[in-house]
């Protein structure tokens, strides 16, 4: 009789688990990038409004631990927020329970979402949209508000 | 399968249904599975983990039912257990164990264990009576949520236990809740040939033990709440227990998974006997206020509420509701760390879109208005202040957070005549045409020091003024984010360490950081967090200034016990962490001469050895030296919030006894519940200087209010 199952159920932990995103701008190999992944303490957190402080990222990112730094993500052009962020808490174990917790859950009135980051290096803090935002927002049609409104290329016809 | 058993406690009955199963197949198996059980239990009391051992202890007396243990050895067990209270000079939370350990288990196999020796069983209930008349209950108030007893009152856990089994024993042990698989097989278990339990004798009581704290039973609900759906059972009823037992089983399953949690807790069996949302709601608010700290963080309660109310739109965000209402309801007299965490969890739930009018009509510093401010300031943190302004209806403006902006004492025109105004002024255009350290030194040097007859003339000695320009000019110049002035105590480092060298240096740099953020508590929290961290200050600093007559006004505010508790976290990682580091380089020592000894061949002389052992000898040496001023910096930082809570307080006793006005007024209350809430956030680092306090501060000098607390907490272990 295998309790292997039940056992499994009990020792799962899919919010802390590595997602399928690979960060292709990563130098080094997929092994390095997973090993850094696995000890990380620095999450990239997506989907945030353009409005959205680093005050306001601390206050609910501190609810899982102390936070180290937290790094708003800029358009590259215009040195402005483009709706993302790192979080980098001293400890892998907060960094867990923001992964458990804080992920999904709303920011200004939005369903944020946090993942696994290899570690913040310098330039990463840059959109890598063609017009110096986020990929997401040059092809999206929809009309996002906290995000500029159309994406770019609907705003460019 | 053990595995099984230990960890899925809320399904215990399956389990035992099968062993019971494969015992009548198979004696040796059912001989073997009993001897592990044991093993396994005589492993977890030795380590600590009374948790474990409770279900281990329910899962063997289940086996009664399950014909795997006879019955009389399972009696036999149970009066080793009830004769732990016999013993002397042991803690009282250990006899406590060991006689939670027999109650708990008697909603499963109290009926089989009386039908088979009721004698032994009556004699062991009424030792249980006489040890539970005798216990001490001074812990009790310092772990009740409310302070009041009404509507229900917050009872001790093994008084509530008692008044269940004995309305158990009343109702002649019929126990019609729990799910028992193996009465659909009692025809072939009563076939099985049983086992005798061997003798059980408790583990002795060690210096090493560590039992579970006592508990306060949380309740806010009974059958009143839900007159329309089916009765929920009373208190002191046994199927109360046996829910509220397996609902805490599931949290503590599958916290980390907070969809399956919610999925498991909401398919609890039962579902149309019981108002299962109102027991799911009642449990999760008993771990959210739990005293000392809830058992799991807690944000994992808010999130799990809200994939419950995902779950059950029609139904669990109703009770929620009526939950919070009732929290917000009775405020009055809730312990204020529970109101905290209340706070914390009351902003993502709408907490504020009731009627709030009847705290306009009161002090601002009772706890309902208290309690509205701090929750629109935490919105505030979540959002940004104009949001504030434009929800909030203009008659509760009085409650609304201020505007978090920086105060910036040189920057009118009007306050040119002001000291230092000018080297300000110059400070300002140096720092922006980014001046080096040893710049603002030379600007600074024409600082005058007001404290004049200190200063020696050589180097930088306590000069409040100086500190004051140049803190006021960087942080104002840096208002902009937290990024902006974390850049700049980066940048101003060595400036910022020179001036605040003295302890006066970081009360004053303190100081000045709340004059010119008092508007904008986040602000300040971090600001001291990275003070402490780059060593600008020192976590004495904070604590005196956290005491201090400049922040009186703010002394009640939430905002200031989280920079307190932060405070004392960071101090006690920072032990924490010298302390593996030294044991970890013990340890390389160790395996070093481990690696030499079995390298015999070698003909080593014993100056080469000693030589390799040198630097490593060298190294742990420093460490111990770090550790011991680490634990001495440690103990020095409780010692100055307890003398000074000591201080506060009996200033405020003093007064009120000489005005013949009441003690108890709202300052009061909070201040000796934050007093209580040092001690229990941080009772296992407290009891290391249970000495030192009772000798030198909890001396029976002082007014019995304040040494109240104190013997609470002293209970609380013993």
């Amino acid at each position: 009789m295998s309790s292997g199952g039940t056992l499994s159920i009990l020792r799962s932990d899919s919010y802390a688990e590595l997602s399928q995103y690979r960060d292709q701008h990563f130098r080094g190999t997929r092994y390095d990038q997973e090993r850094l992944l696995r000890k990380s303490c620095t999450l990239y957190v997506g989907n945030l409004s353009f409005y959205t402080t680093e005050e306001q990222i601390h206050e609910l990112f501190g609810k899982s631990g102390d936070i180290k730094k937290v790094i708003m993500g800029l358009d590259k052009v215009k040195k402005t927020a483009c709706g993302f962020c790192f979080v980098e808490y001293y400890a892998r174990g907060d960094a867990e329970n923001a992964m458990r917790y804080i992920n999904g859950t709303r920011l200004d009135d939005r369903i944020i979402r946090t993942d696994w980051d290899a570690g913040f290096k310098e330039g990463r803090q840059y959109g890598r949209g063609r017009s110096g935002g986020q990929v997401r927002d040059e092809y999206r049609q929809d009309y996002d508000a906290g995000r500029g409104g159309y994406g770019k290329t609907v705003q460019c016809q | 399968m053990q595995k099984c058993a230990r960890l899925l406690p809320e399904k215990l009955t399956v389990y035992t249904t099968l062993v019971g199963l494969l015992n009548a197949r198979n004696y040796n198996f059912g001989g073997e599975f009993v001897e592990a059980m044991i093993r396994q239990l005589k492993e977890c009391l030795k380590v600590n983990m009374y948790n474990e051992a409770v279900h281990l202890v329910r899962f063997l007396s289940d086996l009664v039912n399950c014909h795997v243990i006879a019955a009389p050895s399972m009696v036999a067990m149970f009066e080793n257990f009830v004769s732990v209270t016999q013993e002397e000079d042991v803690p009282q939370v250990r006899c406590d164990w060991y006689m939670f350990a027999f109650l708990s288990s008697l909603p499963w196999v109290g009926k089989e264990l009386y039908e088979k020796k009721d004698a032994e069983m009556d004699r062991l209930l009424s030792q249980t009576e006489s040890y539970l008349k005798r216990r001490q209950k001074i812990h009790v108030p310092m772990l009740q949520v409310w302070t009041a007893d009404k509507p229900h009152p917050q009872e001790e856990y093994l008084d509530c236990l008692w008044s269940q089994i004995q309305k158990l024993k009343k109702d002649r042990w019929q126990e019609r809740h729990i799910l028992r698989p193996y009465l659909a097989f009692d025809s072939v278990l009563c076939e099985a040939l049983q086992h005798n339990l061997p003798p059980f004798t408790p583990p002795p009581h060690t210096e090493d033990s560590v039992y579970p704290m006592p508990r306060v039973i949380f309740r806010m609900f009974d059958y009143t709440d839900d007159p329309e759906g089916p009765v929920m059972p009373g208190s002191h009823s046994v199927e109360r227990f046996v829910i509220e037992e397996n609902l805490h089983c599931i949290i503590k399953s599958h916290w980390k998974e907070r969809k399956t949690c919610a999925a498991q807790l909401l398919s609890y069996p039962g579902n149309n006997k019981i108002p299962l949302n109102y027991h799911i709601v009642e449990v999760i608010f008993a771990e959210l206020f739990q005293l000392p700290s809830p058992p799991h963080i807690e944000v994992m309660y808010t999130t799990l509420l809200i994939e419950l109310c995902k779950l059950q739109p029609g139904s669990l965000p109703q009770v929620l509701a009526q939950a919070t209402e009732m929290l917000y309801m009775r405020l009055d007299t809730m312990n204020t760390t529970c109101v905290d965490r209340l706070n914390a969890f009351a902003k993502s739930h709408h907490i504020l879109s009731f009627d709030r009018s009847d705290c306009l009509t009161q002090d601002l510093e009772k706890p309902k208005p208290k309690f509205v401010r701090e929750v629109l300031e935490k919105c505030m943190r979540l959002s940004y202040h104009q949001r504030i302004i434009d929800i909030v209806p203009a008659s509760f403006s009085v409650l609304s957070p201020a505007n978090p902006v920086c105060i910036y004492k040189y920057g009118d025109e009007s306050n040119r005549s002001l000291p230092g105004y000018t080297v300000a002024l110059c400070l300002t255009i140096a720092i922006k045409n980014k001046a080096s350290n040893d710049e603002i030194f030379s600007i600074l040097k024409d600082v005058p020091n007001p404290n004049q007859d200190d200063d020696d003339g050589e180097g930088f000695t306590f000069n409040p003024l100086k500190i004051e320009v140049f803190v006021q000019t960087l942080l104002h110049l840096a208002a902009k984010s937290f990024s902006h002035s974390f850049s700049a105590l980066a940048k101003f480092h060595e400036v910022f360490k020179t001036l605040a060298e003295s302890d006066e240096g970081k009360l004053h740099v303190l100081r000045v950081v709340y004059e010119v953020w008092k508007n904008h508590p986040q602000m300040i929290a971090v600001l001291v967090d990275k003070m402490i961290r780059t060593q600008i200050v020192d976590c004495a600093a904070v604590a005196n200034w956290i005491f201090s007559s400049e922040l009186a006004h703010d002394f009640t505010r939430f905002y200031i016990w989280e920079i307190l508790h932060s405070t004392i976290r960071k101090m006690n990682k920072h032990v924490l962490k010298i302390h593996k580091e030294l044991e970890e380089t013990k340890a390389r020592l160790a395996r070093q001469h481990k690696r030499r000894d079995s390298d015999d061949d070698d003909d080593d002389d014993d100056r080469s050895t000693d030589r390799e052992d040198g630097p490593l000898e060298e190294q742990i040496e420093r460490l111990q030296e770090k550790v011991e001023s680490a634990q001495s910096e440690q103990k020095n930082l409780f010692l100055v919030i307890f003398q000074r809570f000591i201080m506060l307080l009996t200033e405020h006793l003093v007064r009120c006894e000489t005005g013949g006005i009441d003690v108890f007024t709202p300052w009061y209350k909070s201040c000796i519940e934050r007093l209580q809430q040092i001690f229990l956030q941080h009772h296992q680092i407290i009891q290391q200087y249970m000495v030192t306090l009772e000798n030198l501060l909890f001396t029976a000098e002082l007014d019995h209010h304040i040494l109240a607390v104190f013997q609470q907490f002293c209970a609380l272990q013993a």
